[in-house]
């Protein structure tokens, strides 16, 4: 760990669906540059930890500071206005929208100086975008939707990056492609990266550090090597799926 | 012929004034889910206000053909500015507290919103009809019935009705299709939670809504009133009836729908009324609206509920 001040912090953080408890006291950091991920059984609140930092829901107790302010009671549009994008559970892409314009959805609030830029960029990166861009998302493939997904929160220039189940349903191929894309933003334009996985082995394999949650409290804590080689994290997690 | 094409006339006329209003019921609809029941006295509202613009601007038939325009213009954005506000009084009175709350109770505040708009136009202008000496008269002579002993007459009237009308939805068409507010309207339409997460402002978006459904309502209140030459408090309940019939032929939640089932509702009234008979050209316009439901439950232009994965 180092000693200066975190870009997110996350402290005692509890949140609530109703009077039902999802998270109870989560304390989590996420370091400048740094890739963190976050592991867990189904139903554990790693989507709803991702939401909460978005501010929705939000915290009913605790704080979330992003980047030395506390963000814990703004509304979501304006957390997403300060660097954080999030790729969320389930791509939520705008089914009646062509590709084109989910991807402006995600530059609205980058400068629109940038777009073009970006838009090359993100079409490197996924060249399966640029051939289906005027295609509605709606149309497309899961796999599709997910690369869209992760590409119209790249086209915010996001500070911080949440990610939350980029490998669900891809093809083991994709899914190298997704972590490399990753890894390489993460080296080159220094994003900083948080990271929810079922796929542990390649997430832990990835970050620079991880956390375990069980039950909406964090149980474990360490870099990806530790945990890797941590019996709990094996037995519980990386039983039969590695690579 | 001849009579036909008069009707014809006519009941492009009357479907410009509907699709203007069911483009407020179709968006909110849209963008909500809800049927915003109070969007017909919005328009009533923007034909009053039209109607006191116009008396306190002094404007008649006597004045000059250009100063006459340029105060109709005036006239126009005055109406569509505090049409607006009064659309985004009521939805944030009505409607925003109550977002997320079961489905019938944006409803009922509606039709509470409806008439609570109704019974105040009424105390303070007046329950009794409210008249409007002609702006323009005359028109073109498209035929002069010589053969058929039928004239065919396009008034100026008309003329502007139906340009006004056209040039506002191709704007407005363009609006939501190219501009980033117009994106963002239908990223809050078809994902809300999405959309807070891009940055967009979605209470602000939704009120944004409202006002724009407004001002094309007092668009439609002013030709309403230079077309009909008189309003009352009540004339928001039967045109929005229309409007509203209008947008759920076209497809609710559709723009283009809204514009093709206003001009088609007012098509079927006038050749009903000039074929048929005045009276049952309301139950004409319904049946067909009933008759389209059962084949196209989504409307003649409505899109079939994408299932997200
Ligand atoms: N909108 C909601 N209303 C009520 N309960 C919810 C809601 N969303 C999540 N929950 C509950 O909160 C708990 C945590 O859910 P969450 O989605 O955060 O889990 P997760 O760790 O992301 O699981 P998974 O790996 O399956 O995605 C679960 O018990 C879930 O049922
Ligand atoms: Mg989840």
């Amino acid at each position: 760990m180092t000693m200066t001040e975190p870009l997110l912090k996350v402290r005692g953080v509890e949140t609530y669906y109703g009077k039902i408890i999802a998270l109870k006291g989560v304390d989590l950091d996420v370091h400048e540059g740094e890739i963190v991920t976050l592991i867990g059984a189904n139903g554990a609140g790693k989507s709803t930890l991702m939401m909460t930092v978005c501010g929705s829901p939000q915290a009913r107790n605790g704080s979330i500071v992003y980047a030395g302010e506390d963000i814990t009671t703004k509304p979501t549009y304006e957390i997403m206005r300060t660097g954080i994008a999030q790729s969320p559970e389930g791509r939520r892409i705008f089914p009646r929208m062509s590709v084109l314009e989910n991807l402006m959805m995600g530059g609205m609030v980058a400068e629109n100086k940038y777009f073009e830029d970006d838009l090359k960029r993100v079409f490197e990166l996924f060249p399966r975008l640029k051939e289906r861009q005027h295609q509605s998302g709606g149309t497309l493939s899961g796999g599709e939707q997910q690369m869209l997904a992760i590409a119209r929160a790249l086209m915010s220039r996001p500070r911080l990056l949440l990610l939350d189940e980029p490998s669900l349903g891809l093809a083991p191929i994709i899914v190298r492609q997704i972590f490399e894309a990753i890894n390489e933003l993460n080296k080159t334009d220094g994003l900083t990266v948080f990271l929810v996985e079922q796929n542990a082995y390649h997430a832990l394999k990835l970050a620079h550090r991880g956390y375990v949650m069980v039950n909406g409290v964090i149980t474990m804590t360490g870099t990806g090597k530790e945990l890797l080689s941590r019996e709990e994290v094996k037995a519980a997690y990386l039983e039969g799926g590695r690579h | 012929m001849d009579y036909f094409l008069q009707q014809l006339i006519n009941g492009v006329t009357l479907g410009s004034i509907y699709g203007l209003i069911a483009i407020g019921y179709t968006m909110v609809y849209g963008i909500i889910g809800m049927i915003n029941f109070a969007h017909g006295d919005i328009f009533m509202v923007g034909a009053f206000i039209a109607l006191i613009t116009i008396v306190a601007l002094g404007i008649t038939a006597a004045t000059p053909l250009l100063l006459l325009i340029a105060a109709l213009v005036l006239v126009l954005v005055i109406a569509m500015a505090l049409t607006a506000v009064w659309g985004w009084t009521v939805e944030r009175i009505a409607y925003r507290p109550l977002r997320g709350s079961f489905r019938l109770a944006p409803l009922i505040t509606a039709i509470g919103a409806s008439i609570a708009l109704q019974n105040f136009v009424q105390i303070s202008q007046g329950a009794r009809n409210k008249p409007l000496q002609p702006l323009f008269q005359g028109g073109f002579q498209l035929s002069d019935g010589a053969g058929t002993g039928f004239a065919v007459q396009l008034s100026y009237m008309q003329i502007l009705i139906i340009v006004t009308t056209v040039v506002l939805m191709a704007g407005f068409t363009f609006l939501i299709n190219n501009t980033s507010l117009g994106r963002a309207q239908r990223a809050c339409e078809q994902d809300r939670k999405m959309a807070a997460l891009l940055g967009v402002n979605v209470d602000r978006t939704i009120s944004l809504t409202f006002v724009m459904g407004a001002a094309l309502a007092a668009v439609a209140g002013l030709m309403f009133l230079m077309y009909y030459g008189v309003v009352d408090f009540f004339i928001g309940f039967v045109a929005g009836v229309k409007a509203f019939t209008a947008a759920v032929l076209g497809g609710i939640g559709s723009l283009p729908g809204a514009m093709l089932g206003g001009l088609l509702i007012g098509l079927i009234e006038t050749f009903w009324s000039g074929y048929f008979s005045v009276e049952y050209k309301d139950v004409a316009a319904f049946s067909i609206l009933a008759i389209v439901l059962i084949f196209m439950p989504e409307g003649l232009l409505g899109k079939p509920e994408v299932e997200k994965v």
